[in-house]
């Protein structure tokens, strides 16, 4: 501090004085990235036809930073930064471990991908109003959410993607999306709230921030000494909340469908996936024995939002409405594994987020295709002649269909045979069989999608389409920029549906992560412990020539080597 | 302290619910504004109180010559009320474009989004 210098100050007690390596620079590089792009896009306002390139650019930037860091993690175990080098418990220490790195770099090429697709849909209008620079930031705090080790920190992350994702949803100012606006805002906010009161109840009980270091305090006190039991099922609230699991998903079906089909897809994918890793990270890793109180509870959450989003879903006319029930079935099941807690369990929940990220954005941007064919008709009974009109259409979202379905050989089949066989282990029989009767209720819903917007010749009333409208056909530019993003994302749910087994260990290595969180620790307080034991020995050294020196009578002024 | 604060945490709850409660926007933004004071309060009170000894060294001391009060409570509460305050503004602004456009603040009247009348799907092929 400046004006302290009559006395020494001893910066070795309170800060990492290792310096960061450059390597771990890249914790960090995913939020400078975004951050700095929305930025740089602002400043660029009168240029709005580069909007889009950059972005893609920017967005590519954090594939490639998110794939690194991942790649890293499955070789070295969990890495942290500590922001300005503050000892851990006290510095923001940003931790990436399996499944936050798996969880980033699934959002990011999620991103990227609506990011190709919005060149074709966004208007120059909705560019001028920041429609790319609130992707960006959104993505920050998409990303600081899943790469944060900090409690606080990820109440401020979720309120700047919150914020993003308010800008995103009202770029138009439209009637139906100042609506659907307003119930998604105050609810969010809500739940973002409710977070912030729990993480005040926590901070009061236990006195700490850092993760790593609640979840090790929280394991040394003694049982009844924090009130976990209101704190885990404050969290849940919350969390669930945002998740959109059953009592508290009713904001979900009233937004998702009123803001472009680029903005629902996006939200679709990772929004409620925000939560979900919110709810894993606090219940399974910071408070291992709330998750266990709760366990039964959280069962019966899981079981009533998958069968409530695959009943939804049917009784949906307008498409992005079924397909919002369908993010919270896919909720539902994501929880199954929070709800069974064994190794098994928290994979299949994992890969359950994985694929309902990949599958939700590209079913919105597959049915966007469709949308700009026929003109903007959302309700079932209206749409007809998919098929006809582009086969290649048909087929991609065929396969949308049977991985939102559950059924092989798609990405959603795995998860949800490790979530059934990992429920049947653990005695949660009609746990199973409710993940087994949603996926069923599902395929009728989507079945019924694909038979009448592609099957059906043209819409209800016509003679299976020979007196109906021919759709329109898309210009070769736009054709390539809205098809690529979703054959890519069709592409991925393919190849883990057919060789499951990199994302399969990945999931498996965050969830061991997650339950014998001794390699976090380590990660987070590894260089505290060393510092300490550094400056334990120099001490003794130290304190070992003294004591030679002034039994030799020879007493020097050590205060300089300091 | 921390138990008459508690209380007042309490009745800053129970106003904040109950106007969010209820059918206008207006009040239910004002049940926001309330909310997220309270939510100030209670990470304040859970911080620990302690009167009039700031967290300040003294000279030529390495720590405090007694206990001090909390100074990461209040750094928490002034980020949180930054945020809050931008999110109040936004919400204003959103709840009287939403009245502009839909001529009402009464949100059982706004069922553009999901319409009371909607059409049932297609039973059969």
């Amino acid at each position: 501090m400046a004006g302290n210098a009559d006395h020494a100050v001893d910066y070795a007690a309170g800060m990492l004085m290792a310096p960061t390596s450059l390597a771990d620079w890249l914790i960090v590089a995913p939020s400078l990235i975004t951050i700095i792009g929305g930025a740089s896009l602002v400043m660029l306002r009168y240029q709005a036809k580069w909007h889009g390139y950059l972005a893609c650019f920017y967005l590519a930037a954090l594939v490639l930073v998110d794939a690194l860091l991942l790649s890293r993690v499955m070789v070295e175990g969990p890495i942290t930064m500590t922001m300005g080098r503050w000892l851990p418990p006290f510095g923001i220490t940003l931790v990436v471990d399996a499944l936050g790195g798996l969880m980033a770099l699934i959002a990011a090429i999620v991103a990227l991908a609506v990011c190709v697709y919005s060149l074709a849909d966004i208007s120059v209008t909705s560019t001028r109003f920041g429609f790319y620079p609130a992707l960006l930031w959104m993505m920050t705090g998409i990303t600081g959410s899943f790469l944060t080790g900090d409690i606080f920190n990820l109440y401020v992350w979720f309120e700047v993607m919150l914020i993003s994702s308010f800008g995103l949803l009202i770029v138009d100012g439209e009637r139906i999306q100042l609506d659907g606006a307003m119930k998604y805002a105050v609810l969010n906010l809500m739940a973002t709230t409710l977070f912030l009161v729990t993480t005040g109840y926590l901070y009061g009980a236990v006195g700490s921030l850092n993760m790593a270091d609640i979840a090790l305090r929280l394991r040394e006190m003694p049982e009844g000494a924090a009130p976990m039991g209101t704190i885990a099922t404050l969290y849940l609230l919350a969390f669930s909340m945002k998740a959109a699991a059953f009592p508290v998903n009713f904001w979900l079906p009233a937004s998702y469908h009123t803001p472009k089909i680029v903005v629902s897809a996006i939200f679709a994918g990772l929004l409620t996936k925000v939560g979900v890793y919110a709810l894993i990270r606090t219940l399974v890793l910071v408070m291992p024995e709330g998750r266990d109180m709760l366990s039964d509870l959280i069962a019966w959450i899981a079981a009533l939002t998958m069968i409530v989003g695959a009943i939804g879903a049917l009784a949906q006319n307008d498409v992005r409405r079924t397909f919002g029930f369908l993010v919270v079935g896919g909720i539902g099941s994501s929880m199954v594994g929070v709800a069974v807690g064994t190794q098994d369990a928290i994979t299949g929940a994992i890969l359950y987020a994985v694929n309902s990220i990949l599958v939700m954005t590209a079913l919105y941007l597959a049915f966007g295709i469709l949308m700009r064919k026929n003109g903007g008709k959302v309700n079932l009974a209206d749409l007809g002649g998919g098929y006809r009109a582009s086969s290649w259409l048909s087929i991609l979202f065929l396969a949308l269909v049977f991985a939102a379905s559950g059924l092989p050989p798609f990405s959603g089949f795995w998860p949800k045979m490790v979530l059934v066989e990992s429920s049947l282990k653990e005695g949660y029989g009609w746990l199973a069989f409710s993940v087994l009767i949603s996926g069923f209720i599902t395929t009728i819903a989507m079945g019924r999608v694909w038979a009448h917007a592609f099957w059906r010749g043209g819409p209800i009333g016509t003679q299976d389409g020979r007196d109906a409208a021919p759709l329109y056909t898309l210009s070769e530019i736009v054709r390539r920029r809205v098809f690529v993003p979703v054959m890519a994302l069709v592409a991925m749910i393919v190849y883990i549906g057919v060789y499951p087994s990199p994302v399969f260990s990945v999931s498996q290595y965050g969830a061991a992560t997650l339950l014998k969180p001794d390699q976090y620790f380590d990660a987070v307080f590894g260089p505290v412990r060393a510092q300490e034991k550094e400056r334990a020995e120099a001490q003794a050294v130290e304190g070992h020539r003294l004591n030679e020196a002034s039994e030799n009578g020879a007493v020097q002024n050590s205060e300089g080597a300091h | 302290m921390e138990g008459v604060l508690s209380i007042l945490v309490g009745i800053f709850f129970a106003v904040s619910i109950y106007l969010m409660m209820s059918r206008y926007t207006i009040r239910i933004m004002l049940g926001v504004a309330a909310l997220s004071n309270a939510v100030n309060l209670l990470i304040f009170t859970s911080g620990r109180l302690m009167r009039e000894v700031p967290p300040i060294i003294p000279e030529g001391a390495s720590v405090p010559a007694m206990p001090t009060a909390n100074p990461l409570p209040q750094a928490l509460i002034l980020t949180a009320i930054v945020i809050s305050f931008s999110f109040l503004a936004f919400l204003l602004v959103l709840a009287y474009r939403a009245y502009q456009e839909l001529g009402t603040d009464d949100i059982t009247q706004m069922r553009v989004a999901e319409p009371a009348d909607e059409d049932l799907p297609p039973v059969s092929y």
